[in-house]
């Protein structure tokens, strides 16, 4: 456990943690320039880019469970640059669209987000993560309190499951794929709504304990 | 057919017979569908990008067809490595990848119906039904891109007037072949098959329309619809079906495959146009396939630019109600 500790909180360990979340990106440039994107290399990138999101997306929720099951509470000092991480590759996803798909053409774009639904829930789930990308840092924390803070970054599970509902609607017929995601996704958050059932259980048990003490006592 | 010339190459002579017989690479495309061999199949394609297909034949005595648009033909290589063929699997690469081993010959062309003659016809007698013609085609996919392909052929309506179709022959019904043991990915597509297309009877015997065996001088690629296909330059490519084994001259209208999978999304007619969008994406422009990732979308005409042949066919008809 020493050295699974050292190499937790080592400074290191982030920096290569770091490298890592880059590796999608790098292979993707590097398909570019050698020629490897495909016959379509616009839907390539969004392809990659959207993939890639949802991965980072579920990454992140993978930390809180990982800690408490296997007892690794240095997990957290990863989970802001996970979160980020998924964030930068949405944004890519989002500008290849915009600018590589569909040229800046904002009425045309205005339209497809009003008409196209699955365009509409994956607009939303990327907006979503624009305050928690905003927000995550310390002095964002101290200023809202850890407990606002926390409701708020709440929200990435919504933008979890609209980021799989994106996907879900986009594909044609083959849902092989969205619904393999859909499946971890539902895992990890019905692993919280366990969790969360669990410690509400334990804490009404010990308040009727507590409540009952004095009752105890004086029959006693 | 047994006026068949001694002299002539027939189509069994020109298929390369390696691209079939090739025990081995067929034993690891069996395998390959199994479990531990998938894992490694995902990360080499993840690492390389789509194979490229079989080697088709050179074709001989290919005339310059009418109809042919003068612009840049799409590089040979897309068009063989981004495929919708779902039966080869739903990635745009898998039909190079999954069809290299199928079979095109023998291969017979079933023609029934309302029709006085009707035949069973070889790859040897669709050759020489009339005289091959290159004909260069915009080609627009529903999923918003498009090509320009130089495909081999004739008139579908030279197949038609052999068979004689009868007063009662209203459309035409295109069934593709299907056969889970080449198709193994077939079952995971999420449409039904086999894959079936149709036609109303005056757009399947347009001169535009296109009974397929060839592209870019050569026979048909097995992931571009091997040996046989139609190609209707108007409408989106899914109207033009591939591998063809059964032709149907029939009274009402047929099933086709993606009107039954998803009637709000594909109608029977699928006729591009710019002005009617299917639910899923915009219709408004397309992206011509060559030009690199930074080429800009190009605006969509309707009818795929073939209006002034073939709008007359819809006169009258609300393009709204029947896309």
């Amino acid at each position: 456990m020493g050295v699974v500790n050292s190499i937790l909180t080592s400074k290191w360990t982030k920096v290569v943690v770091f490298a890592l979340c880059l590796v999608p990106l790098a292979v993707l440039v590097w398909k570019g320039f050698q020629n490897e994107l495909g016959a379509n290399p616009v839907e390539f990138v969004e392809h990659w880019t959207g993939d890639w999101t949802i991965r980072f997306l579920i990454i992140t929720l993978c930390v809180t469970p990982f800690r408490k099951l296997l007892h690794v509470p240095q997990l957290i000092r990863f989970r802001r640059m996970l979160g980020l991480f998924a964030f930068f590759y949405v944004c890519l996803h989002f500008s290849t669209w915009i600018w590589l798909d569909r040229f800046f053409n904002l009425s045309d774009m205005w339209a497809d987000m009003l008409k196209r639904r699955f365009i509409t829930v994956g607009f939303a789930g990327f907006v979503l993560l624009i305050p928690l990308a905003i927000t995550s840092t310390k002095g964002w924390i101290r200023r809202l309190g850890g407990k606002r803070w926390q409701l708020l970054h709440r929200a990435i599970y919504l933008s979890a499951i609209a980021g799989v509902i994106h996907y879900y609607w986009q594909v044609k017929s083959d849902e092989r794929k969205p619904l393999q995601y859909a499946a971890v996704v539902g895992a990890l958050l019905a692993w919280r709504l366990g969790a969360w059932l669990y410690k509400r259980r334990q804490k009404s048990a010990t308040d009727n304990r507590t409540s009952k003490e004095p009752v105890t006592a004086e029959t006693a | 057919m047994d006026d068949k010339p001694a002299s002539k190459l027939t189509y069994s002579d020109i298929t390369p017979k390696g691209a079939y017989t090739n025990r081995r690479n067929f034993l690891f495309g069996m395998l390959a569908t199994g479990g531990a061999v998938t894992g490694w199949k995902h990360f080499s394609n993840w690492m390389s990008g789509p194979a490229t297909g079989s080697v088709p034949v050179k074709l001989n005595n290919v005339k310059k067809g009418p109809f042919s648009t003068a612009e840049a033909i799409t590089p040979e290589n897309d068009v063989t490595t981004y495929n919708n063929f779902y039966e080869f699997g739903t990635g745009k690469g898998d039909p190079s990848r999954n069809a290299k081993n199928f079979r095109t010959s023998p291969w017979t062309v079933s023609v029934e119906g309302e029709v006085k003659k009707p035949r069973k016809l070889s790859m040897d007698d669709i050759m020489k039904i009339a005289p091959l013609e290159e004909r260069i085609y915009r080609h627009r996919c529903v999923e918003a891109w498009s090509i320009v392909v130089p495909w081999i052929g004739y008139s579908f309506s030279a197949l038609a007037n052999l068979v004689e179709p009868t007063p009662k022959a209203k459309y035409v019904a295109f069934e593709s072949y299907y056969d889970t043991r080449q198709m193994p990915e077939g079952p995971s597509a999420g449409i039904p098959f086999p894959y079936l297309e149709g036609l109303r009877m005056d757009e399947a015997m347009h001169p535009l329309t296109l009974l397929c065996v060839g592209m870019y001088g050569e026979t048909l690629p097995n992931q571009d619809g091997a040996p046989v296909r139609m190609v209707i330059p108007w409408k989106y490519g899914y109207k033009s079906a591939k591998s063809l084994v059964k032709i149907r001259f029939v009274k009402n209208q047929p099933p086709t495959t993606w009107n039954t999978a998803t009637p709000e999304w594909y109608g029977f007619y699928s006729n591009v146009n710019p002005n009617v969008n299917t639910v899923r994406w915009s219709q408004a422009t397309e992206h011509r396939l060559g030009g690199g990732i930074f080429s800009r979308p190009i605006p969509t005409q309707i009818f795929n630019g073939y209006g002034d042949k073939v709008a007359s066919l819809y006169s009258g008809m609300d393009l709204r109600k029947y896309y």
